[in-house]
């Protein structure tokens, strides 16, 4: 789907962060917010800097400038709560959370965990942090109980609470049933929710999640959540996660950072940052073949829409909204109408706003 | 802007958290020994017959040229066969193995545990040491029936497979650790077999000068040495010790060189 023609459909819109520089982004980054002015920090990240080296052209290939994958970024994360990390691919969502954990040294910054300087001590983020990357090839070829029982073990349990925890976890995620089996022969999807259970056996107070879910099945999906949701309640803990999946981060996520070019572009509660666009409604229509030319409404209408193919999407005000379906489905256009949705704004919407150009949301 | 101020009424907010303990080395070692020996059953098993069948068959060749009974190059032949099968797989599979997860980033995932390094370079090298047992033994056995040697000196292969194994994995988990990419871990650890064949197989007595010092500079070499002495008769067990002992010098260092790349890999 086309969005490059996005600034058109918000006409004069200011955006709440107009200039991105880098003095900028530190007052863009995610402080507390005022509700929660009880709580405890459990993350902080200020003026995280990484850029990645140029490469000189070899051969036929071409020059690769320097990438600033993070530029100033600032974070406050509470104790318990689900902080999530969205954006496209490319964004610097998995280099922000690799400096967090200690694999990867930031250029410039802070970043202090649970009170503990991680940019000076990096090793002692496995001490505070379970972490889920995204290869999974260290245990690709270990059976999906001696994966988690290997991760148990490693996290510093003994052997025989490593084999409770891996089995209580497995259990936990419905994996009981492929216990046995190498994660190699799994489908994707299991796959992945074997890297979850490898992560979540042994406990920790801090949780670093890189696109947990990716892949997996509804059922797959829910078993992560309400693990993580478990971790939470009972032992307070703190999730940190990646996603690119904006259905996901509007209903699990206690607040998100939105992330572009490897800067915080925004942050706040979903629902926070859905009202930063307004009260504006997404009506989708799709038509069968071509709409009616000769309706003047439609002509009217095709002006302010975004089209893709036979989609015409139109961000409009609730009142027009509800008028623009009459008019569709009450005139001659109904004959030729295929489907149309009318949604209240996602985070998609509002990433789009906030001037985000990446195209690689999911919504699924 | 940013500092998170600690107010009065947030007790304990700037009091660092307790740290979970480190995993403790014997533990630790021990549980990624048994999570890579596990790994046999799934992918490593055709290229362990690989490494058994490549050493049998070099001795089936060599047979058209080496007299049987207990000479200097029946001997020679049947060790040499014997420890090449934990060069192919120690030091060959080792390097692909290491070079792999490195260039995936699947180091990342022993990185984010707080487990020693000398765990995962020592489990990982000893588990591929293991993953030689059957091969060696298989060969060693085929070879001594195959030249008429007596089958009375395999005992020495309980120490030979240990100390050749450690040298051999630590230099293939250093190789695999070290190489800026994968691709080259393999021609590497390619290399290495191509060398412990060419050196530890041929009768040293038939080489150029130079290509002896290259030989003495393999730690397989002394084990080739070690074994091939106790497969005839009036063993020098002065010479055989002195061998042993040099492979399992050789096997500290490359097993320390080992430790040393994976911390240089999996640290940032």
């Amino acid at each position: 789907m086309a969005r490059g023609g996005e600034g058109a459909a918000y006409p004069g819109r200011v955006s709440p962060f107009p200039a991105q520089t880098g003095v900028n982004m530190v007052e863009a980054g995610c402080p507390p917010d005022d509700g929660a002015a009880g709580s405890v920090t459990a993350l902080a990240v200020r003026g995280l800097t990484k850029t990645y080296p140029g490469r000189r052209a070899r051969g036929r290939s071409r020059d690769q400038p320097a990438v600033r994958a993070s530029d100033g970024i600032a974070l406050d994360v509470h104790r318990g709560e689900i902080f999530g990390l969205l954006g496209p691919n490319g964004a610097g969502k998995t280099t922000l959370v690799r400096q967090l954990t200690g694999l990867l040294r930031p250029d410039e910054g802070s970043v202090s965990l649970l009170g503990h300087d991680l940019v000076r001590y990096p090793r002692r983020a496995p001490r505070l942090l379970a972490y889920l990357g995204q290869d999974a090839t260290a245990i690709d070829e270990l059976t999906v109980s001696l994966a988690a029982e290997t991760a148990g073990r490693l996290r510093g349990l003994e052997a025989a609470d490593a084999r409770r925890a891996a089995h209580e976890t497995l259990d936990e995620l419905g994996l009981g049933e492929l216990a046995a089996r190498p994660l190699k022969r799994l489908s994707g999807g299991e796959r992945r929710l074997a890297a979850v259970g490898a992560t979540l056996t042994g406990e920790r107070p801090v949780l670093v999640l890189d696109e947990p879910t990716s892949g997996m099945d509804p059922v797959a999906r829910r078993a992560v959540w309400s693990a993580i949701d478990r971790r939470r309640a009972e032992r307070g803990a703190t999730v940190v996660l990646v996603t690119h999946n904006v259905i996901e981060a509007e209903t699990v996520l206690d607040r998100v950072a939105v992330l572009d070019g490897g800067r915080v572009i925004a942050c706040d509660t979903p629902g926070g940052l859905k009202s930063l666009v307004g009260d504006e409604v997404r009506l989708d229509l799709v038509w069968r073949e071509q709409p009616p030319a000769a309706d003047p409404a439609l002509a009217r209408l095709r002006e302010d829409a975004r089209i893709s193919g036979r989609r015409w999407t139109l961000r409009l005000t609730p009142e027009r909204a509800r008028a623009v379906v009459t008019t569709v489905t009450a005139g001659p256009a109904f004959g030729a109408l295929d489907d149309f949705t009318l949604a209240t704004p996602s985070l998609e919407d509002v990433y789009l706003a906030l001037g985000g150009r990446g195209e690689g949301l999911v919504k699924a | 802007m940013t500092a998170t101020l600690p107010a009065p009424d947030r007790p304990g907010a700037d009091a660092p958290a307790p740290l979970a303990p480190q995993a403790r080395l014997w533990p630790s070692l021990a549980a990624v020994y048994r999570s890579q020996l596990s790994r046999a059953r799934v992918a490593r098993i055709p290229l362990l017959f690989v490494a058994t069948f490549q050493s049998i068959g070099i001795m089936i060749l060599m047979r058209g040229v080496v007299d049987s009974g207990p000479g200097d190059e029946a001997r020679a032949v049947v060790a040499g066969s014997s420890v090449l099968v934990v060069a192919f797989v120690a030091l060959n599979l080792l390097a692909q193995y290491f070079g792999r997860l490195r260039a995936e980033g699947g180091l990342d995932f022993y990185a984010t545990l707080p487990v020693p390094g000398a765990a995962v370079a020592l489990g990982t090298a000893a588990a591929y040491a293991s993953f030689t047992v059957p091969g060696v033994v298989v060969t060693a056995v085929t070879g001594c029936l195959m030249y008429g040697l007596p089958l009375s000196g395999l005992w020495l292969l309980v120490a030979v497979v240990p100390l050749a194994g450690a040298a051999l994995a630590g230099l293939g988990a250093a190789v695999g650790l070290l190489a800026p990419r994968a691709e080259l871990a393999t021609l590497c650890g390619q290399l290495g077999m191509s060398a412990a064949l060419l050196l530890g197989v041929l009768p040293a007595s038939r080489m150029p000068e130079p290509i002896t010092w290259l030989r003495d500079l393999l730690p397989s070499t002394y084990g080739v040495e070690a074994l091939a002495q106790v497969l005839g008769p009036g063993a020098d067990w002065g010479s055989v010790t002195a061998n042993l002992a040099v492979c399992a010098a050789a096997g500290a260092l490359a097993l320390a060189l080992a430790t040393w790349a994976y911390r240089r890999a999996a640290g940032r």
